[in-house]
């Protein structure tokens, strides 16, 4: 195959669909395909809709381990995030009005957290530990008697690193809080088992396991029961937990995409560290290059590294053949450093030069090492221009210098 | 983020990469910036006695907005005397290399540099600085 520019080494923001994905989700849209609505109960068209959905339900509930019944479809993680959230909160909130959740969650948990504060709850924003990990003691200590709900990532978007989720789920369990578990990240890369992990509540994004974009999940337990209480109003669908018409095309889409990762994510996986470590192996001996984040408890396809004295803008920019995203945000309009990496306690100057580089699927040695050339030689142009990088050779201590702000 | 041609070009073809003697009596050094935010410009100029800048040269830790606007200025003011130099504004910098608005700071930083570098020398010479300036230079 021909190497198609620019390379794609963003599989954390996004994957392509699957090829076997896409053929599954047109079959569901034409006259001649599988159109109905799967909410009629009166004729064909809606009988096969309906099962067709439902073989998507269970094929998403194997790949955790879960009863179908506990899934419920909704637009993406986000969605997910914010009915897990608010729905547990807004139901439990007679028995206490306290979350926990940290500082380097998804902006969804976020965001959905700062609402709840504003609508009178209290929140706990946990630091994690310098490797990226929030750890079950992090979280005991956290835990007061008005304690409701905890919601952590099981992998970080940025930093690729892992929670121990079993163990903080025992820990909920005992203490009888729900815990939520964002997943969106590791569904598809890590085992996940929900008959054996005390997890009440977790969301799943379809095009994070080259599914389409549009469509997620929310595993909601049923032994012990959870509840919920509605965010989306309407028919009653998804047992009255999310109302609206299903898309068939986009379930049999997430559904097809998880029976495949289902089948392919322990070979998928080595492939991918493999991927890692090659691209690694011709980077680090560079002088001035970290890994972000822990380097063993990390998903396989992600590595966040920072390259001290060059900034992470203009290294993407010199990088206009590989599709990868800054560490930080620069790229939007905040001009602020990555607030996951701040929190881990990297400092500015390091979180502003740096880059996350995500593999998957479709990614080649080949690819891997151009990317790697290119990166190389980037940093070692911008590293001419930079006067940081002249006083570091001068051995100037940068931190000791009064830099004037602005 | 969609850059200019110019910016493009500056940042791909950068002029008058590099760094002078700062003891040296006819050069100034303008440091401004922060690693913290993202950006650090060194400015040099080597200023003859009529006060004109034969040379200049820059160093610059940012995006490619701030490396362009160093890269220009530097083409800017070579053979300006330091008080025309001074005189630069942020706002002419922006619109050569049709910055977006999330980018000004970057001209405006290249302005301050230019300042820095035109004090610093003066200071040098022993003339009068005004004590008002934008920024101090961080480092030598």
């Amino acid at each position: 195959m021909t190497m198609k520019l620019p390379i794609y080494l963003d599989y954390s923001a996004t994957c392509p669909v699957d090829p076997r994905v896409a053929a599954k989700m047109a079959e569901q849209l034409t006259m001649e395909g599988n159109f109905g609505n799967p909410a009629s109960r009166s004729h064909l068209y809606g009988w096969k809709a309906e099962e067709a959905v439902e073989n998507a339900r269970q094929q998403v509930a194997e790949l955790i381990n879960a009863d179908p019944r506990e899934i419920v479809w909704t637009s993406g993680a986000t969605e997910s995030d914010n009915l897990a959230i608010k729905g547990a909160a807004h139901f439990y909130q007679g028995r206490g009005k306290h979350i926990i959740t940290s500082k380097i969650e998804h902006k969804a948990v976020l965001d959905t957290c700062r609402q709840l504060e504003r609508e009178g709850f209290e929140v706990t924003y946990l630091n994690p530990r310098e490797d990226g990990i929030v750890t079950p003691q992090q979280v005991e200590e956290a835990l007061r008697e008005d304690t409701i709900l905890v919601s952590l990532m099981h992998v970080n978007n940025e930093i690729g690193v892992i929670n121990d989720i079993a163990a903080i789920g025992e820990l909920c369990r005992s203490r009888k809080v729900i815990f939520h578990v964002d997943a969106a990240q590791s569904a598809g890369k890590l085992p996940i088992d929900l008959q054996e992990m005390k997890v009440d509540l977790m969301s799943f994004s379809a095009h994070k396991v080259y599914g389409p974009k549009g469509i997620g999940a929310l595993y909601v337990r049923r032994k012990p029961r959870v509840r919920l209480e509605a965010q989306m109003h309407g028919g009653g669908h998804e047992r009255g937990m999310r109302s609206g018409t299903l898309p068939t095309h986009q379930i049999v889409g997430m559904g097809e995409a998880f029976r495949i990762a289902k089948e392919e994510m322990v070979q998928e996986g080595e492939r991918l560290v493999s991927l890692r470590n090659r691209f690694w192996d011709q980077i680090k001996d560079m002088e001035e290059v970290h890994i972000n984040g822990s380097a063993e408890q990390r998903v396989p396809g992600n590595l966040n590294v920072s390259f001290a004295f060059v900034e992470g803008e203009s290294l993407i920019m010199s990088l206009r053949d590989l599709a990868i995203s800054s560490g930080s945000a620069c790229t939007s309009a905040s001009l602020e450093p990555s607030y996951v990496l701040r929190a881990l306690g990297v400092n500015d100057e390091l979180a502003h030069s740096s880059l996350r580089f995500s593999f998957g699927r479709f990614t080649s040695e080949q690819d891997v090492d151009t990317a790697a050339t290119a990166v190389r030689k980037a940093v070692e142009k911008l590293r001419e221009l930079s006067p940081l990088w002249d006083m570091y050779k001068d051995g100037v201590d940068l931190n000791k210098i009064e830099w004037a702000a602005h | 983020m969609a850059y200019s041609d110019k910016v493009i070009d500056h940042y791909e073809h950068p002029r008058n990469v590099g760094r002078m003697d700062d003891k040296a009596d006819n050069v100034g050094t303008g440091m401004v910036g922060a690693p913290a935010c993202g950006d650090v410009m060194r400015l040099q100029i080597q200023v003859n006695a009529e006060g004109v800048i034969e040379d200049a040269k820059f160093k610059t830790y940012g995006c490619g907005s701030a490396i362009a606007s160093s890269s220009l200025l530097t083409e800017w003011v070579k053979g300006k005397t330091i008080d025309e130099a001074e005189q630069i504004k942020n706002t002419a910098i922006a619109e050569e290399l049709a910055l977006p608005p999330v980018k000004i700071h970057c001209s405006v930083l290249a302005e301050d540099a230019i300042k820095a570098a035109v004090r610093n020398i003066r200071e040098k010479r022993g003339e009068s600085v005004e004590a008002a300036g934008t920024q101090e230079s961080a480092a030598g």
